[in-house]
């Protein structure tokens, strides 16, 4: 082993060695910007080779211990790789963060729940019609606090996608939520959202059993809950389907997700009668959380690990709670009138984009 | 072989009688009768054979609701500032500039004060023929203005949908709208002011899922096309074809999602009669 002074000749190629590695994945990444459609492929690529780089620092860094000089120089190439992420991530187009945000290894709102709200306790059913799974809602405890939490879940395999309906409610789904959140209402408990959801189910159950009138209907008794509400994009907000449950005081993203009135695809059918034009759609609608932040959708972005949330989900898990808890915190020291009024003012000044000229004759 | 050739010049045409017929007879496209466009006029556009509800605007709507169809318009100085700058095959400033210029509005709604039988009332109607009557920042607001000012004014509020939802081009933005919207009818419904969502062809997307399916009284013309997906959306989730007269006003008749389905000849005593009803005793009102 190496003394306290210097590096054995093994660690020092090993240094070298990665330093070569880690330079050759920025090359990738700088090639493949602006040719069309690789660069998500080449970054997906370049972040597996970054954490294979990773774990071979770490290793080191145990294997170097106490060696300042060596641990000085693994913590550089350490910077790089987490610069180098950074740089990928600032570089993603909105179509590429859709992909991102629609990521299969992306944490859902369950996953969320489990590393936030470990004694989560369910509860089921809108006491109508049916169950949704794809609305979870549950009793649990937040830093000293009891909370509702609801959330949508999409499914990890196929098995559950198909219990969940791919994360799509049915109008008994959203009725479900407002009703937990009627009885959060009832205890004075606050309530928290977690929102990943392509969109309200479009299928024929769901307009015979009115999907447009569940919808509705929490959007008008979400105005005047009298508890404190946060509302979380954590992956897609798909239009109505994620606005049915996010009429809250404080509306917070992802840094990788999207709030969007429509997805980028149905938009580019529509819009440019060419689905393939998703990209391009995705540009327009401005989707992006730094989008809605600027548009003033949004009261603040919640950073993601280097790379995005499915990195490290215990990372954007504790990200996430430390902005809950500040959030809530704040949204406790108001009477509920006050609360109840800031809440209608957000809604009511929002999106105002509009000028008054004269009346056409 | 001069078959082909005209040997003495030009036809003279011009003393033959020419009768423009164009515009003056319409085809019902629900059973193909041929209508006299004048009788269809006198028949509030409904199809005297099969009583099909044709589209109007909005005006023709507002004219037929109130009394003497006279009504003094609000809100009309409100114009989008095209906040995401969108622009797919067209322009989005391009469509506005010609959908202003084929309405005469700046927007898809007009907000109108009026008398409904005597009933002083505050109506916003949509323009279905502006950009499909889609909802952004400006058609949000106005009705959220109208709202307002029925909920201060404790006058009854009847809102005419015609519209295909959010508009595409406002992003987000116009996603808001429902929020905003729905908002503002909460503090309505506390404050106990009657609301009236009258939906008509056709009714779909936000709009639905937001203020029209929020009234007091939920109602319908006949034949209407009211829900939230589209019908090619649905179809091509749950890949079978849909049964006849889904999403139509009867189809939601019958699964409860409508208080009534109204012919437009008694649409305005339905209404004057309701806004009876929903008048509270002078006691209780006193008491609030």
């Amino acid at each position: 082993m190496a003394n306290e002074t210097e590096l054995s000749s093994q660690q020092s190629g090993m240094l070298s060695a990665l330093d070569f590695w880690i330079c050759a994945v920025e090359a990738v990444c700088h090639t493949a910007v602006g040719r069309e459609g690789s660069y998500m492929e080449a970054v997906s690529k370049a972040q597996d080779e970054l954490e294979r780089i990773e774990t071979q620092i770490q290793q080191l860094q145990t294997v170097a211990g106490d060696n300042q000089d060596a641990q000085k120089q693994l913590q550089v190439l350490h910077d790089r790789i987490e610069a180098l992420r950074r740089q990928m991530a600032g570089q993603l187009t909105p179509w590429e963060r859709t992909e991102l945000a629609r990521h299969a290894n992306r944490p859902y709102p369950l996953d969320y729940i489990e590393r936030i709200f470990p004694d989560f306790s369910e509860i089921h059913g809108d006491r109508s019609f049916g169950d949704d799974a794809a609305m979870v809602c549950g009793m649990a405890r937040f830093r000293g606090r009891e909370v509702l939490v609801l959330g949508t879940q999409k499914g990890r395999d196929t098995k559950q996608r198909v219990h969940r309906n791919f994360g799509q409610p049915n109008p008994e789904g959203y009725r479900k939520a407002l009703r937990a959140m009627k009885f959060a209402e009832k205890w004075r408990r606050p309530v928290i959202s977690l929102i990943d959801v392509v969109g309200a189910y479009p299928g024929l159950g769901a307009e015979e059993r009115g999907q447009a009138e569940a919808i509705a209907h929490n959007l008008r008794e979400m105005a005047r809950l009298q508890v404190p509400f946060v509302a979380v994009i954590t992956g897609e907000g798909g239009s109505g389907g994620a606005l049915a449950i996010a009429v809250a005081d404080r509306v917070l993203m992802m840094e990788n997700s999207i709030y969007s009135v429509i997805s980028p695809e149905g938009c580019a059918s529509i819009m440019w009668r060419d689905s393939t034009k998703k990209d391009i759609a995705a540009q327009a609608l401005r989707i992006t959380a730094k989008d809605n932040l600027e548009l003033g959708i949004c009261d603040e972005v919640i950073p993601e690990p280097a790379g995005g949330a499915h990195h490290d989900p215990d990372a954007a898990a504790n990200s996430l709670a430390d902005m809950l808890e500040k959030h809530l915190s704040e949204l406790e020291k108001l009477p509920t009138d006050a609360l109840l009024n800031a809440r209608y003012d957000k809604f009511r000044k929002m999106a105002q984009y509009f000028e008054v000229q004269t009346a056409p004759a | 072989m001069a078959w082909f050739k005209r040997e003495h010049g030009e036809l003279d045409t011009s003393g033959e009688k020419r009768v423009k017929t164009e515009g003056l007879w319409v085809k019902c496209d629900q059973c193909r009768q041929i209508i006299w466009k004048k009788d269809l006029d006198q028949n509030l556009h409904v199809c005297p054979k099969c009583d099909r509800h044709f589209r109007i605007d909005a005006r023709t709507r507002l004219s037929y609701l109130l009394d003497d169809g006279k009504y003094e318009v609000e809100d009309n100085n409100l114009v989008s500032t095209n906040p995401l700058q969108f622009t797919d095959l067209k322009a989005y400033s391009d469509r506005l500039k010609r959908s202003q210029q084929d309405t005469g509005l700046n927007d898809a709604v007009i907000n109108a004060r009026g008398t409904l039988d005597g009933k002083p009332v505050i109506v916003s109607a949509m323009e279905y023929s502006f950009i499909g009557g889609s909802m952004g920042a400006v058609v949000g607001e106005m009705i959220t203005r109208a709202v307002e000012k029925a909920t201060a004014g404790k006058l009854p509020l009847i809102v005419i949908s015609a519209s295909g939802g959010a508009r595409m081009m406002e992003g987000v933005i116009s996603l808001m709208q429902l929020a905003k919207i729905s908002a503002a009818l909460a503090r309505m419904d506390t404050a106990k002011v009657p609301y009236i969502s009258v939906m008509t062809d056709p009714t779909t997307g936000g709009t639905t899922a937001s203020f029209a399916m929020l009234g007091d009284l939920n109602i319908a013309e006949p034949g209407a096309l009211i829900g939230f997906a589209g019908p090619r959306v649905i179809e091509q989730t749950i890949r079978q074809k849909l049964p006849e007269g889904f999403q139509r006003s009867e189809f939601l008749l019958q699964h409860g999602m409508l208080d009534a389905v109204v012919h437009r000849r008694d649409l305005k005593s339905y209404i004057s009669r309701s806004l009876d009803f929903m008048k509270a005793p002078a006691d209780s009102v006193a008491s609030a």
